[in-house]
Parts: C-alpha cells; structure tokens; sequence
C-alpha cells in the first residue's frame, strides 16, 4: 500500500483489509503515535460531509499530522471554474496526501491518476467510499470477534447503495450468508448476485423486515429515499415498513449488533438508541482508528 | 449473385474493404476510424442485404492499410466486421477484428455523473462482453451497452 492511492475496495486484496484492520486494533489501544509527524494532508472536500471529513482530521491530529484543506468548494477556486485536474496538481505542491469527496463519479480514480501524491477517496458520487466499508468491517469484526462465515442482513435501498455494495465486495472475501431486505424497487441489482453465484456465497431475498432476524449477526440498515422512486404511491406503502424498532429485536442473538453509515433519519427508531445492539455510534469512532491504520501504512509504516 | 453485389460499390486496385458492417453501424465506423479526415478515394455502400445482418455496409478505402490495433478499434460497432486487404485488383489476405480487452477514446461513458462527461477526460472502458459489447467505465465503474454507446 506505500505510496499507493486508495481509489476502491476492490483495490484492496484479502491480505491488505485484514492488516489494515489489524493495524487499527493496534492505534484503538494506542491512539496517541507519531507516524504522521512532519506530513501535510490535504481534505478537499468538494461537497460537504462533516462527519467524514472530521473523521479523517481527527485522524490526522491523532498522528502527529498537520492538516489544510477546504470543507466545501463555493468559497474556493473551484467556484471560479478551476478543473479538478487544476486543483489536483496545485495542492499536491502543499501536501503529502489528498483526501477528496466530490459529487462526480470518478473523479477519485482521475486524481489518483495525475496527481503526485496518494489520492484516498472519501467519497465519490455514488460510486465509491472504501473507508467506509473499511470501517465497516473493523466494526463487525471487532463486534463479533471474526469476519468469517457471518449472517449479514442488509436492509433498505440495495439498489443504489453504495455503502452495501461495497461491503457485500468486501465481506464475499470472508465467505459471509448474505439476507437482502427490501421494497422490490429497490432489490439487489442482478450483477451483485451473480458475483456471490460466481464465488460460492449464498444469499435470500425478502421484502418483510420481520422475517428471519433471529438468524443475523449484524443487521445493515439504510435509508429508503423518496426520490428513488418512480411511483410516489410505492413510497408511501414502504416509507414505514422499513423502520427498525426496538420490539423487533428481542428474539435476536446476543451477539447480534445494528449498525448504519449514518446519517439515519427514520429506519431505525430512537427507541433503539439505548439497546445494547445499537452500534452505529461507536461505529463512527472506529472510524477514526481504520483511517489512522490506512493514512500510515500508505505512508510506509509497516 | 455475388458478382451482382460487387458491382454496386466499385473496385479498388490497392486498399482495404471492409465488410459485414450492420448497416445501422456504418457511420459510427466512419466516426471511429476517423474516415472523414482522410484524403483516400473511399466508397461505401449501405442497406446491402446480407443473410446474417439483415441489412449490411461496406467501405472501401483505396492505398490504406489498416494495423491491427487501429482496425480493432471499429469491433465495439462492428464485431463481426471482415477486412479484405486488396492488392493489384486481388485479396491478398482477409482478416476479422477483435473485440479488445480494454478500449480508450472511442466512446462516452453513459453516466452523464461521470468525470469524463464532466471535464476533459478520455473515457477508458474494460469489454465485460465481448459477444453483445458491454463497456465498464474504468472511472465511475457504470457499464455502457451497445444501445447506449455514443462515439466520440
Ligand atoms: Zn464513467
């Protein structure tokens, strides 16, 4: 990973997410290090994203880092017009590394391209956000004690989310049982299925939330957005159906554990929030220690 | 028959023929190849019928000389297209394109999201299918198919 940009989970092998994970387990009991000293990062963040871009200045200060960079583009040159290309090459003179969230597609794949130094992509449209997923991972492992072989249900929008996608790649290393629950205009597109097909992983389908939750480890949840929708009267029959509520996990594992990317507005119900389950705020503190793990080891630190 | 069809597009002493163009693609291989700069002799004629196309094109191109990855480029709109290198009035080879793994420059990304849509970027495509011609953008990773494959 030295020196490399982090564009994609794909770009990532088995080996590297286990030893970026490894890597944050060592930073959750050590938090305080210096592998950043004397590094600039730069977050340009074309749109805005709070929490993420928090995360990762967090992360940096954690390390000994320095950090310069925007929170969103009207105030910038990028407003003016400036290509991306252009802000690229020019801020790759001010720092050692660029974090950047931008609405185009792609757009990270292209910086990686041209730009001197690493690229990590914190989000690009709809296309990518491998931190997340990583996070993702470092927070099932760390809450089941294993990433093989476990009963994962992703529940919401599995057509066009993102953050599933990417975690459905990641985890088919690990041999996971996958449960996809959603309204049927939001269903798991085909080529997702036929990737765990070609890799031996098995999977269901069902559109009742209710069903089978006995069975998870962890429960995926995302938004169901109205704009999604081709037909408003289909939102309104599911915009209730998928809510988590507290009721509904009485009969689930003792391991089991709820998380979400965040930000939630519905689908799970505050009444939630103080079962032990819930995990979707710690999630977010993981976050921190996966991105201190991938910022060092794309600076050499073995 | 055979005789019959030649004659509607004239011959060349020296060049190339391309056949087996669906005819519908004709323009798109004219596009491809850049055809419209060029300073050759070139015939083409379209509409033909063809047992296998339902309707087909050709394009004859007097004293030039395809190299294999300048041809291949054209197998996205034309997959089954045939060459016939012509010298001295006689095919003196023919040839078939091949679809190739990755292509770069020939067609936009359908995601009008996409950075290449957006800023000065070359689109750049891996070939999923090489039988139907399904393209994935190597930047926003959407896959573009034949029906919606616009050429540059
Ligand atoms: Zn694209």
């Amino acid at each position: 990973m030295k020196n490399k940009s982090l564009v994609a989970i794909n770009d990532l092998s088995k080996e590297e997410i286990v030893k970026i994970l490894n890597l944050a387990e060592e930073f959750e009991k050590n938090p305080i290090q210096n592998t950043l000293c004397q590094k600039v990062v730069a977050t340009l963040f074309f749109e805005p994203s709070t929490r993420t871009r928090l995360s990762f200045e967090s992360a940096v200060n954690r390390l000994g880092g320095r950090v310069i960079g925007f929170s969103e583009a009207s105030n910038t040159s990028v407003a003016k017009g400036e290509s991306l290309k252009d802000t690229i090459l020019t801020v790759a003179n001010y720092s050692d590394m660029i974090v950047m969230r931008h609405p185009v597609e792609g757009s990270a794949r292209y910086a990686s391209e041209i730009s001197p130094v690493p690229i990590i992509n914190a989000g690009d449209g709809a296309n990518q956000h491998p931190t997340q997923t990583l996070l993702d991972l470092f927070s099932i492992r760390k809450t089941q004690g294993t990433l093989n072989n476990l009963n994962i249900f992703l529940v919401g929008d599995l057509k066009y989310g993102r953050t599933v996608h990417s975690l459905l790649m990641a985890m088919s290393h690990f041999g996971a049982t996958f449960t996809f629950v959603s309204p049927n205009e939001l269903r798991m597109p085909d080529e997702y299925k036929i990737y765990l097909e070609e890799k031996g992983l098995k999977f269901s389908e069902q559109t009742d939330l209710n069903e089978n939750l006995d069975k998870a480890d962890i429960i995926y949840m995302t938004r169901v957005q109205k704009e999604r929708f081709s037909d408003p009267v289909e939102y309104e029959k599911v915009k209730n159906v998928y809510v988590l509520r507290e009721g509904m996990l009485q009969n689930t594992k003792e391991n089991m554990r709820v998380l979400h990317p965040l930000p939630r507005v519905n689908e799970i119900h505050t009444d939630v929030d103080k079962n032990p389950k819930a995990y979707y705020f710690p999630q977010t503190m993981n976050g921190v220690f996966t991105r201190m793990a991938i910022m060092s080891l794309i600076f050499g630190l073995e | 028959m055979i005789q019959k069809k030649q004659l509607r597009v004239s011959a060349i002493e020296n060049g190339t023929v391309i056949d087996h163009i669906p005819a519908k693609s004709l323009f798109n291989v004219i596009t491809i190849l850049g055809l419209h700069k060029f300073d050759n002799l070139i015939t083409f004629g379209t509409n033909m019928e063809s047992q296998r196309f339902g309707k087909k094109a050709i394009i004859k191109i007097a004293d030039k000389y395809f190299a294999n990855d300048e041809i291949n480029r054209i197998a996205i709109a034309a997959p089954h297209a045939k060459l016939n290198i012509i010298r001295d009035y006689t095919v003196i080879e023919k040839r078939v394109v091949e679809v190739p793994d990755h292509i770069e420059g020939i067609a936009k990304c359908v995601n009008p999201k996409c950075i290449t849509n957006v800023e000065a970027v070359v689109p750049k495509f891996k070939v999923l299918d090489k039988i139907s011609v399904s393209l994935k953008c190597q930047y926003c990773e959407k896959i573009t198919d034949q029906e919606h494959m616009v050429y540059l």
